[in-house]
């Protein structure tokens, strides 16, 4: 039995390799529920229940996949010109806390329209901030960037909870490390009244079809999958690599720290250190399940919050951990990966 | 500067330095062994996890600890075979497999603990490693507390990094494991199975990893909890290049860390004023200072993160 490199990948293939992988790691997670004692399908019916069984639940897995898309793009967009930004949540978590230094005091004072997409842009600047130093570390002494820039994360978040903690500290929040609360009229419209379904949705969607343009049609989206698909070669066409990777970086970073900044304008109001459960980590799966694919990422997002969303819901019934979700998403993402595989390999006799 | 030497002084901080160096030996051995092979084994994180919580539910049911940590290797041995499977028969990214792993260990660590142990005001404890009374050693004065006071799993990863160091050196099995990561074509030429050694490899550091982990939950501290590992793996991964990939420099990386980080946890309590959390960034920004300085110098395996396969370029 050996491994044989397929000449072409059908389409049948990229588009059935997820569905695959997201049945196989059900599966997988099927059988810890049913070792933990609970009905399998049960559990299943009850994390669609918890997702999408009221009008509620419904717009709230649609709330959670809005930061998991942005991060999702962000991975995306970085692992596509193999920069290797792991550090998507320390990325928002700078995001939200620029959003929310700003956004409480020292802009405040400026009107709904124009604070708002300021204080978008301030939040993507802050996620690219902390993205390049870890690829400036890569470009001037040739570190690997994985670990800076996950070790970035733990820098970020400290920090925030040292602002939080110190200059951001609420004075009217019982002595818990939260931020200040940004302005009223700094918070994101709701796309549906009375929930907590925000225009950060349609942000998201928005820029993954811009992410998929500037990929697919622009000379900057072709010369980031040359850089991620044979750098040498690239070079040698032409591209300059330094400054590729010094654009998707910002792109990257930049989408992170929007996350961040939607989360705080459109959902909690202030910043505290558990913001995010995971929201960056996630958005790595998310890329790899969406096959890097923008569009896909939407796509990709929504099962990661059907997940999350779903099985809070099913544990408080069942009495299965809520770290299923946790444990089902990982899986995905190492079955997508053999899956991927397949679509570039057969098993040949 | 009276507190920097009151500090230096202090038996407590000697003491301190190989108890936080301990898991981070282990740590870095494992995924030193794993890229000397030519496999970088970012599931790190997770498998540390994985092995602070099943050796702790192993003691916690009744084990004793020397069976707690065996339990840790074991487990963290299944999930090398789990990267390995990913990285070297697959031939995947080594980068995402490793995520993918620390992302499932982790939530899997979490998931098996919430199952078996329910909330709990106060989390459930065991009677952890206690510190081994050597004979003469432990009572000399400021030595004896300083340096002879540790649990016997400090002194297990001392002898660790000393045997690896001969293993990788001294030994055809350490030569094989270099060929593999410098040039497993080479290797196979000359009948070494770079598959088997990569496997071998990556088995042998995860189930290092995992007793690293083990070790906080067992002589450390004495309860499990989420999150508990706190990018201990990751600084290892970085201690590894700051190692220039030699066990001998990794035990003295790891030594040099845990003593800026028992410095400024005492630093803490001396100086008032200063922000905790500048404190608790410091071993972050060692990390990352310590690869920017090392990086260029370091002389990496020359197939690290290339997969193998036979017949292919």
């Amino acid at each position: 039995m050996r491994l044989e490199r397929r000449e072409n990948r059908p389409l049948y293939l990229l588009v059935g390799a997820p569905i695959a992988a997201i049945i196989a790691a059900l599966i997988l997670a099927g059988i810890l529920i049913a070792i933990a004692g609970a009905p399998v399908l049960e559990a299943y019916k009850r994390i669609l229940i918890g997702a999408f069984g009221s009008r509620l639940s419904a717009t709230e897995t649609l709330t959670r996949a809005t930061p998991l898309m942005l991060t999702g793009l962000a991975a995306a967009v970085a692992f596509r010109a193999r920069l290797w930004n792991i550090g998507a949540e320390g990325q928002f978590y700078l995001g939200a806390i620029a959003v929310a230094a700003f956004g409480s005091k020292l802009l405040a004072g400026l009107p709904g329209p124009v604070l708002i997409p300021m204080l978008l842009v301030i939040g993507a600047l802050a996620g690219m901030v902390l993205i390049l130093v870890p690829l400036w570390l890569r470009l001037k002494f040739s570190v690997d960037e994985v670990v800076t820039s996950l070790l970035m994360n733990f820098i970020a978040v400290l920090f925030v909870s040292m602002l939080i903690d110190g200059v951001l500290k609420d004075p009217l929040a019982f002595g818990w490390p939260q931020s200040q609360p940004v302005a009223d009229h700094a918070m994101l419209p709701k796309l549906i009244a009375r929930s907590r379904l925000h225009i950060g949705l349609a942000i998201a969607v928005v820029l993954a079809v811009v992410v998929w343009l500037i990929q697919s049609r622009t000379v900057f989206g072709m010369q980031s999958r040359a850089a991620g698909l044979n750098p040498q070669g690239a070079v040698f066409a032409g591209v300059p690599l330094g400054r590729t990777l010094v654009k998707v970086a910002c792109l990257s970073g930049g989408l992170a720290g929007l996350a961040g900044a939607i989360e705080v304008m459109g959902v909690k109001g202030y910043v505290t250190t558990d913001l995010s459960p995971g929201f960056g980590y996630a958005g790595i799966v998310v890329a790899m399940l969406a096959n890097l694919n923008p569009i896909g990422v939407v796509f990709a997002a929504l099962f990661t919050a059907i997940m999350f969303v779903g099985a809070d819901g099913m544990s408080r019934s069942l009495g299965i951990p809520t770290y299923i979700a946790d444990v089902t998403v990982a899986l995905s993402l190492l079955t997508m990966l053999v899956a991927l595989f397949f679509t570039q390999y057969r098993i040949r006799r | 500067m009276s507190v920097v030497t009151d500090i230096l002084a202090s038996a407590g901080l000697w003491a301190a330095i190989l108890r936080i160096a301990t898991p981070l030996i282990f740590g870095t051995l494992g995924a030193l062994l794993c890229e000397r092979a030519g496999v970088l084994n970012l599931g790190i994180e997770g498998i540390m996890t994985f092995g602070a919580m099943i050796g702790w539910l192993a003691v916690f049911h009744g084990a004793d600890l020397w069976t707690g940590v065996l339990v840790a290797a074991v487990a963290g041995a299944l999930f090398g075979v789990l990267h390995s499977l990913l990285t070297v028969t697959l031939g995947l990214s080594q980068h995402v497999s490793g995520l993918g792993v620390t992302l499932f260990a982790s939530s899997f660590s979490y998931y098996v603990f919430r199952l078996i142990v329910p909330v709990a005001g106060t989390p459930p404890t065991i009677v952890p490693f206690q510190p081994l009374d050597i004979p003469v050693l432990s009572s000399l004065p400021f030595l004896g507390p300083a340096l002879f006071t540790q649990t016997a799993p400090t002194y297990l990863a001392i002898l660790v990094a000393l045997v690896m160091a001969y293993i990788v050196f001294r030994t055809p099995v350490g030569l094989a494991i270099r060929m593999t990561g410098e040039n497993p074509h080479a290797a196979e030429a000359q009948g070494v199975n770079p598959v088997k050694v990569r496997y071998g490899a990556v088995i042998a550091g995860s189930a290092l990893m995992a007793v690293g982990g083990a070790f906080l939950t067992l002589s450390a501290f004495n309860s499990f909890f989420p999150t508990m590992v706190q990018g201990r793996g990751w600084i290892c991964i970085a201690l590894v290049v700051f190692a220039s990939w030699r066990p001998g420099r990794a035990l003295f990386g790891a030594l040099l860390f845990a003593f800026f980080d028992a410095f400024q946890l005492r630093l803490q309590t001396a100086i008032e004023g200063v922000p905790y959390q500048i404190f608790l960034m410091t071993p972050y920004i060692l990390s990352i200072a310590a690869l920017a300085v090392m990086a260029r110098r370091a002389r990496v395996p020359q197939a690290l993160m290339q997969p193998y396969r036979r017949g292919e370029r």
